[in-house]
């Protein structure tokens, strides 16, 4: 009689962190750190950054050797690998917060004065104290030139994705790749183009209704973008059910598509307005500017808030910079206010959660 | 549908029965509304046609005066003076592609990192959360990228640029004009405002369309040859390259051109950060650099009529070129294993 040894195989770990993993890295990077220290005191060096480039390389190097003690070539790479993709995460996420956190801290300076958002620049010079003047003109400019703008981009931008997943077809096809292409139009282009067209051809003055037409040249193609792959995902027996109980395809598209997909595209809208209210190459060449509230879209100057960050840091006067931080901060909480909102909008009640919905709310409407 | 039946049919019958077994012809009659309804459709969808033709013929016709008058000297000439009728866009072409190939470079490893550990490490749970924030990313006004790039990148970059120029300034693109390697006291602003500062701010600018193309490639790559990567014994690591990377090649290659496609074009964080020079410059370290978009920038509030003309005809290149980057993209991304995702 023998007895067997049945050696238990270990199941190979493919998610989760390890401890040893934990204590290797804590490992590495400790005497990454402290070797980094030494060269710096021993050769001429200086700089947070060479700093962090030199003590990664030198981590990266110290978790190979560790690692390698009792894991073979494959498991090594693998380790290094792992490590050097999550470090790469870790650095732009942490670049992204970190770009947000800057400006809106920097911003601070200018953001506790009331007049800053209840004034405009007319009366504020350069060496002015922070009390004074203020960035209403640029707020109020923002949101009417927004303002136009989706109501040039909403209708169309929305009706030529219905027209992509509606009427496939090699036409469609050819519109696709254009809208594509138009996405990469270099915003500066845009600009130039509707300076060429409604200002030197039409005589449009520049003015906030230009500035408009710019962002919405800008904005068409990412609203056409997110609203296609939106509705392309509309289950196509809901489409056939409507047209099969003698719908047409107006209706169907009225009543049952854009329905269905209504949590979506609001997200692509929200989505395209956060983009286009961050532009400021387009309205350089097109809205003027002015110091002084200006509340007709048709005539005169109309400053957008990126227009004014990007003229109040051309300043060197310290306070200037401080305004133009402020005004980032303000740009940068409206584009995460659009964020969040296109999140909440667009999250839970997905596609499919507002399809039962509406089926209901069909059945619902027939019944009574 | 051959049975046995239809076999001892007589041929007549079967002439018939192939006959009436032809699809039949649906002829269906659009009412008013639905016509209508089509119309606007098309016509919307011509509206992206119209506009791009139009950015294309508006920019062609505001160009030719200019393009007509230096002739090919355009495509060679480095110097801005569109009055004195002595102006090209070697320079500036020469400056854009220089930003835009430190952006490539910066931003493509980054990208791929994140892409992979979004699509294959990140827990399931944080995973949405991730995806939301590249797309906040780049919903990142450049106005602002060029304030963090101004205030903060620019300081932060310069005593490596500093210590590079001094330790492998023997590599022409690394030297630096007007700064003696030997002496530790040189002062800084001959590394501020160069195409690196400018090239690095770019490039995170992309970082998260090229991340977020990548990473739906990636999570398309087909489950059953990862399960079988996985069940052959392979780590996370040899599954990632040999599935994972082998199935998004064309994507990776398509995202880094539409992230090339983006670089080339963007102006105000450029603007906000380099010095103009209107030669050559290919020392990436050095103080001065340029980019067509930001020369558009710069000349538009002071030109002339032969001088908004001489910006047109660069607004063009710019304009091609970026249509030519894309257009391979999308082709090269739709030709893949991966298909177009994007």
């Amino acid at each position: 009689m023998t007895t067997q040894n049945i050696v238990e195989e270990q199941k190979r770990q493919l998610h989760g962190i390890r401890i040893r993993d934990l204590l290797t890295t804590l490992t590495a990077a400790t005497s990454a750190v402290a070797a980094t220290g030494f060269l710096f005191s021993i050769a001429p060096l200086n700089g947070v950054l060479t700093f962090v480039l030199i003590a990664y390389v030198l981590f990266i190097v110290f978790f190979a050797l560790i690692t390698a003690i009792d894991d073979d070539r494959e498991g090594v790479k693998d380790r290094v690998a792992s490590v050097i993709i999550r470090s790469a995460a870790v650095i732009i996420f942490s670049a992204l917060v970190f770009i947000v956190v800057f400006t809106i801290s920097r911003g601070f300076e200018a953001l506790p004065y009331l007049n800053f958002f209840t004034q405009d620049m007319s009366l504020a010079g350069p060496l002015d104290p922070l009390s004074s003047g203020g960035i209403l003109h640029s707020i109020l400019g923002s949101l009417i030139q927004i303002a136009i703008a989706l109501a040039i981009t909403i209708p169309l931008g929305l009706i030529t994705a219905v027209f992509l997943n509606e009427i496939p077809g090699k036409y469609s096809r050819f519109v696709r790749t254009m809208v594509e292409a138009m996405t990469a139009l270099p915003s500066i282009v845009a600009g130039l183009f509707i300076y060429a067209t409604a200002i030197l051809l039409l005589g449009v003055q520049k003015s906030g209704f230009a500035a408009a037409l710019a962002i919405s040249v800008m904005m068409l193609p990412i609203m056409i973008r997110a609203s296609d792959v939106v509705l392309r995902i509309v289950p196509g027996t809901l489409k056939e059910a409507s047209l099969g109980l003698g719908a047409g395809a107006w209706r169907t598209a009225w009543m049952v598509t854009l329905p269905t997909a209504r949590s979506g595209l609001t997200t692509a809208i929200i989505l395209a307005t956060a983009r286009g209210i961050g532009e400021t190459s387009p309205v350089l060449l097109t809205s003027g500017f002015t110091a002084s509230l200006n509340l007709n879209p048709t005539e005169g100057p109309m400053v957008s808030l990126p227009l004014a960050i990007f003229q109040f840091v051309k300043s060197p006067e310290p306070t200037m910079i401080a305004r133009g931080f402020g005004t980032a901060a303000v740009l940068m909480f409206l584009v995460l206010i659009l964020f969040m909102l296109a999140r909440i909008l667009g999250s839970d009640k997905n596609v499919f959660g507002n399809l039962v919905k509406n089926i209901r709310k069909l059945t619902k409407k027939k019944v009574a | 549908m051959a049975t046995k039946t239809q076999q001892s049919l007589s041929k007549d019958a079967l002439a018939m029965a192939a006959d009436t077994q032809k699809p039949r012809q649906l002829k269906y009659v659009w009412d008013f509304q639905d016509r209508i309804f089509r119309g606007v459709m098309r016509s919307a969808g011509s509206s992206v046609l119209v506009i791009m033709g139009l950015v294309g013929l508006f920019l062609t016709l505001r160009a030719s005066e200019a393009l007509g008058s230096v002739g090919f000297s355009f495509f060679t000439t480095q110097a801005w003076e569109p009055d004195s009728g002595n102006f090209g866009i070697a320079a500036v072409i020469a400056g854009t592609v220089i930003i835009a190939i430190i952006a490539i470079v910066v931003a493509v490893p980054f990208s791929l990192g994140t892409a992979l550990y979004i699509s294959e490490y990140a827990p399931r749970r944080i995973k949405r959360l991730l995806i939301t924030m590249v797309d906040l990313m780049a919903a990142i006004p450049s106005v602002v990228f060029g304030l963090w790039g101004f205030f903060f990148l620019q300081n932060e970059v310069t005593p490596v640029a500093k210590w590079l120029s001094q330790n492998f300034g023997w590599i022409p693109f690394l030297s630096v004009q007007g700064s003696d390697p030997s002496d530790p006291l040189t002062s800084n602003t001959v590394f501020t405002s160069s195409s690196l500062i400018a090239g690095i701010v770019v490039g995170l600018m992309i970082t998260p369309i090229v991340t977020s193309v990548m990473r739906e490639v990636f999570s398309q790559a087909p489950i059953g040859e990862r399960e079988a990567a996985l069940g052959l014994g392979s780590t996370r690591w040899g599954m990632v390259r040999n599935v994972v990377l082998s199935f998004g090649k064309g994507g990776i290659i398509g995202a880094t051109m539409l992230g090339l496609g983006r670089a080339l074009g963007e102006t105000i964080a450029v603007y906000m950060i380099i010095s103009p020079v209107f030669v050559v410059q290919p020392r990436i370290l050095e103080n001065g650099a340029n980019s067509v978009s930001s020369l558009i920038a710069l000349r538009y509030g002071e030109a002339t009529q032969m001088g908004m003309s001489a910006l047109m005809a660069a607004g063009l290149a710019l304009f091609i070129m970026t249509l030519i980057v894309n257009f391979a993209a999308s082709s090269i991304v739709a030709r893949s294993r991966s298909g177009a995702s994007s």
